[in-house]
């Protein structure tokens, strides 16, 4: 394929009927490109930045919290006790309201502000359009809006420990009765959710009419690069799962504001006083409504990932994936699942057997996709000529990392087993490996894959390298020893975990796990020089520096506004890697047969 | 702002047949399904938990006006037929007669929400805040929330009504698809209403 | 109980149940072992055999696994196995074979921010009938004091006593917001859901000194929500029940032994109180 080298140049003047596409070469001032810029690669690297930059928020928030696990009840270095302090660690010691504090605000940053807004806003709005050969999304003053609502949700968020009583403290699951009588910043985070689920919802449903309406000419279903059809799954997951919780924290604010009692049951007395609340709600309610959202968002945390992982593997065993259309199929079916799946949180509730029946049931079947997934993907390994590129690293560690995660998810899903571990750190372990060295990874793997195509310069593969192999031996340190602790009987969510004698037993561990987090984020730091180095010293890069195949890698890098020089056209399957007789290895789908 | 021309803004899409406007607003629509889903769910299930339904005793067409929300639901479904009829002018390339029917339909809008806040002032006068117990707060969140919907409406078909129908001099066809979209969602809320009179003040 | 016998693996056993549940855990766990290293195993066969080197080349041609769909099927086989074989059969008999009640020892539990209530029916094994507009300092369950049937209730705090050898069914609730009852080594765990009451069973094998944690996040005291759990002989249980019975006259006074922390005190003050070592009854 003959290749245009200059990103910016726009000079083969076609003048078909997107004509005036193109103008990558005039510089908007800044305020015009990054605050009302409606170019889906704007938004999209506004969502990376800010949810990058939240993820590290909310990783501090966690190393804070690891030495009150540590060294219970031992000041914090004077500098950081200084930092935060005397109210929130009165003589350099965590107060307890001010663990919980972290604990929620960790939990929601990372899932709500961090890896979703990544996965979906982030790499979703850069990559998807590009894959499918679009000009922009569908809506992009919409999508604009999206994250105009996005942000002001954040902030609002991190306005909670700024009100009187602190951030919310009731857990990221925000159970009532405990939240409908909590502090305000509890209000102040369901003002918060209200807005970021609106913002979600506006994006889903720009997702979904982009990728059903404006596929390039050629690109079929079954075309259609994998990372497509996962965030195609997410987005139906977010249209129907988010408005159930935006439902619930509509109640759950009409019980704190308006005195209310949807989720407040007659005969309540806190701290020895009769609350005055008409009473006769239910508590459970609101778990229903939360984990109706919530499991299905677990999907919307791993699809994403899977879909990075995917094209990175394919373009880098040189190969096709193996079992594209099972992939698929098994996207589909666990995005189908993820709906009926939710109570399998609430075991321990005091539900009936039927019901306990019904959900575990539905919890193994869940599992079978997953496996067929993990499957699929160590399979696409088996015949390929696998380069060790730095995504590469990072989304061949996300196959290990994510089938421990799931399969930790077994004896939680079982309800005999669950009895026990049910709100252990085994249930910790377990999520985190999925959500952390699994779906971190492949977002790490997709910002080294794709940072080129958006900057039009190569990250440094050496501190590429150090930062995986520095993050994956001390991450493994954080959370392994977390199944350690949950099977000792250790409780989720404890200030001071010594108070137990099954605490104190493991308590060796949590000593481990916080010297592994630091150096977890320590390793960060090698990411963090890496990304910003990168945009003035990188190796740069002309379209396809991956020899990748599929139509993003048409496009200029970084492109110009409206995408492509010229329209793509799609002529084979996504992933024709080493086909036979061919002179390269790859065969992109862009290029029509004989070239 | 945008410089980028997106494809089957105006003409539908050759395989799913609809423009984009009108799948997005169906996807829309699909996800406030589910948001009044969820609030009907959690009124069957703080319903069906409570001893007493009102808790306080008597019957809910007793405690709430029936003649007032009936005389609404023939508001609002008076006011989708104009809605309709609006878009139909669209259709048939008049103006002025979308642009009447339009108004009729914010007009009726506005008399739905000022009998609802009849409503409201009525009982608040009683003290039946929400806080006096879950009957009024499931009537006041759920009908509050369709009231937001409506008010939502009221903006979006207002838009098309003054600024936004300066879109038909130069593609009266994309005016005519956002009139129809406009036109979806408000018979959705219409819809709402509609279960929510029998359920609220009824059952 | 010595704190040497937990480890960093399932503590003892001391609960007639909990040996099933055990079995499924140690089952699941080979299994997912047995996977694991089966996948890693070829994982990272490939990642060396496949790797990129001068003259190597990728297969094209998708590879006719049907070792996969074997796998596969057994894995299918395996989780029905441990569902309908291992786990529902457990939670069944579990949940829906309380025990006959003219044998079992019945406690009420009450949790509250941040303490447990036990509220035993005392000789007349009748409960004293409790109203939530009772509830003040000293009457920490609103026990009605003209019910008969209350006076020779006891209601302890933090004190959770029974007999080894003897069923016992307890109903918990709570005052307040969501706790969980969890005594890691009865293998019990039932969420206490404020406005329901929810029967558990359990019966000890063991007698001993051991722990009831809180496992639902309740508040600033989650962690230090912890309550004894004194399993006793039968002639050792029946002397503590003589011990604790209230005087036969007025009012229930509680036999508590402390006070529940009263609301919202935050602060250094806040810190865990070291549990008792040797409260009175226990046994080795």
């Amino acid at each position: 394929m003959s290749v245009d080298t200059h990103a910016h140049t726009n000079g083969n003047g076609h003048a078909h009927d997107h004509g005036d596409r193109g103008h990558g070469g005039h510089e908007l001032p800044f305020w015009k490109k990054y605050i009302f810029s409606v170019d889906h690669k704007v938004i999209g690297i506004q969502y990376t930045v800010t949810a990058l930059v939240f993820l590290l928020f909310g990783f501090c928030l966690m190393m804070l919290m690891r030495w009150q696990l540590a060294y219970p009840g031992q000041p914090a270095p004077a500098l950081i006790a200084k930092l935060i302090g005397e109210n929130a660690m009165p003589g350099g010691v965590m107060a307890p309201e001010f663990y919980n504090q972290l604990g929620a605000m960790h939990g929601t940053i990372m899932v709500f502000l961090g890896v979703v807004p990544l996965a979906v806003g982030g790499f979703g709005n850069f990559v998807m359009p590009l894959q499918i050969g679009a000009p922009d999304m569908a809506f992009p003053r919409l999508n604009l809006a999206s994250y105009w609502i996005f942000l002001p949700g954040c902030i609002l968020m991190m306005c909670g420990f700024f009100v009187q009583g602190g951030a919310a403290q009731s857990g990221w699951t925000s159970y009532p009765p405990l939240s409908d009588i909590a502090t305000t910043g509890q209000t102040v985070w369901l003002l918060a959710m209200v807005l970021i689920i609106t913002s979600s919802l506006l994006g889903s449903i720009n997702f979904i009419v982009t990728i059903v309406q404006m596929r390039a000419k050629g690109l079929t279903f079954w075309r259609l690069p994998f990372f497509v059809h996962a965030q195609l799954v997410t987005s139906f997951l977010l249209l129907l799962a988010f408005p159930p919780l935006e439902a619930a924290s509509v109640l759950q604010l009409m019980d704190r504001v308006a005195g209310t009692s949807f989720f407040l049951p007659s005969g309540l007395v806190i701290s020895g006083e009769q609350l005055k609340v008409a009473g006769g709600g239910s508590p459970l309610l609101w778990q229903h409504l939360f984990w109706f959202l919530a499991h299905p968002e677990v999907y919307v945390l791993i699809l994403p990932a899977l879909g990075i992982v995917t094209e990175v593997m394919a373009n880098n065993t040189r190969k096709p994936i193996w079992g594209y259309r099972l992939l698929v199929y098994s996207v589909i079916f666990l995005g189908f699942m993820s709906f009926v799946v939710w109570a399998h949180h609430m075991f321990m509730t005091g539900m009936g057997t039927t019901m306990s029946t019904f959900f575990q049931t539905t919890t193994m079947i869940i599992s079978i996709p997953s496996v067929v997934i993990v499957t699929c993907l160590i399979m696409s390994l088996y015949g390929g000529n696998i380069r060790f590129t730095t995504p590469m690293l990072f989304a061949t560690a996300f196959l290990p990392m994510f089938a421990i995660g799931g399969l930790t998810g077994l004896p939680l899903g079982l309800t005999a087993s669950d009895i026990y571990l049910h709100d252990t750190f085994y249930v910790i372990g377990h999520f985190h490996y999925v959500v952390a060295p699994g779906t971190l990874f492949a977002l790490f793997a997709g910002v080294y894959y794709w940072y080129p195509k958006a900057t039009g310069r190569q990250m440094n593969p050496t501190l590429g390298k150090l930062h995986f192999w520095c993050s994956f031996v001390a991450i493994n340190f954080v959370f392994m020893p977390m199944f350690f602790q949950g099977m000792a009987g250790l409780s989720r969510r404890l200030y001071d975990p010594t108070v137990y004698m099954h605490g104190r037993g493991v308590q060796p561990l949590n000593v481990v796990i916080s010297m592994g987090a630091w150096a977890l984020g320590a390793s960060q730091i090698f990411f963090i020089i890496n990304f910003f180095m990168s945009l003035k010293t990188g190796e740069k890069v002309l379209e396809n520096p991956w020899n990748a195949t599929t139509l993003e890698w048409a496009a200029p890098s970084p492109p110009g506004h409206g995408n492509f020089l010229t329209e793509p056209v799609v002529y084979r399957e996504p992933y024709e890697y080493s086909v036979p007789g061919h002179a390269t290895d790859y065969s992109p789908q862009f290029v029509a047969e004989g070239n | 702002m945008s410089d980028t021309v997106i494809p089957y803004m105006v003409k539908p899409h050759p395989v799913t047949g609809i423009p984009n406007g009108k799948f997005a607003i169906w996807l829309f629509l699909a996800s406030e399904v589910m948001l009044f889903g969820a609030l009907f769910s959690s009124y069957v299930l703080i319903r069906t938990g409570a001893p007493h339904w009102p808790p306080e005793g008597g019957l809910s067409s007793e405690i709430l006006d029936v003649p007032k929300a009936t005389f609404n639901t023939a508001v609002l479904i008076t006011s989708s037929i104009t809605m309709v009829l609006a878009w139909a002018s669209c259709k048939m390339k008049n103006l002025p007669k979308f642009k009447m029917w339009m108004a009729i339909t914010i007009a009726l809008s506005f008399v739905f929400l000022v009998v609802k806040y009849f409503e409201y002032a009525h009982k608040f006068e009683l003290g039946h805040t929400p806080a006096h117990d879950n009957f009024y707060a499931i009537y006041f969140t759920m009908t509050g929330l369709h009231g937001v919907h409506i008010i939502g409406g009221i903006i979006v078909n207002f838009y098309l009504l003054t600024f936004g129908s300066k879109l038909w001099k130069t593609d009266p066809e994309h005016f005519t698809n956002r009139v129809e979209n406009a036109g979806l969602y408000w018979h959705f809320v219409d819809l709402v209403w509609i279960f929510l009179f029998p359920s609220l003040y009824l059952l | 109980m010595d704190e040497k016998v937990y480890g960093w693996w399932l503590p003892p056993d001391v609960s007639t149940h909990g040996a099933k549940i055990d079995h499924l855990i140690s089952v699941v766990h080979w299994f997912m072992l047995l996977l694991f290293v089966g996948w890693g195993c070829f994982f990272i066969y490939c990642l060396l055999k496949y790797r990129q080197r001068p003259g190597h080349k990728a297969i094209y041609a998708p590879i006719a696994a049907v070792a996969t769909k074997y796998i596969e099927g057994a894995v299918v086989v395996v989780e029905v196995f441990l569902l309908f074989g291992l786990s529902t059969p457990v939670w069944l008999a579990y949940k829906n074979s309380p025990p006959d009640d003219s044998a079992a020892l019945h406690i009420k539990i009450v949790a509250e921010q941040f303490a447990w209530n036990f509220h035993y029916p005392g000789k007349d094994k009748k409960f004293g009938r409790t109203d939530a507009s009772l509830i003040s300092g000293d009457n920490p369950l609103g026990v009605d004091p003209e019910d008969k049937d209350g006076k020779d209730d006891i209601i302890t705090v933090n004190q959770l006593h029974f007999p080894v050898h003897t069923p016992v069914v307890v109903e918990v609730s709570s005052k307040d917001v969501i706790h969980s009852f969890n005594i890691p080594v009865l293998r019990v765990k039932q969420d206490t859901i404020p406005g329901q009451r929810i029967p558990v069973w359990f019966e000890a094998t063991q007698t001993g000194h051991f722990e009831l944690a809180c496992a639902q996040l309740c508040g600033l005291g989650h962690y230090r929500m912890r309550a004894d759990v004194l399993i006793d002989s039968p002639e050792d249980y029946a002397k503590w029940e003589a011990d604790n019975l209230p005087p036969a006259a007025e009012a229930p006074a509680a036999a508590a032994p402390e006070t529940p922390p009263a609301g919202n005190t935050p602060g250094p003050s806040d810190r865990p109180q070291e549990p008792e070592k040797a409260p009175k009854g226990e046994k080795k």
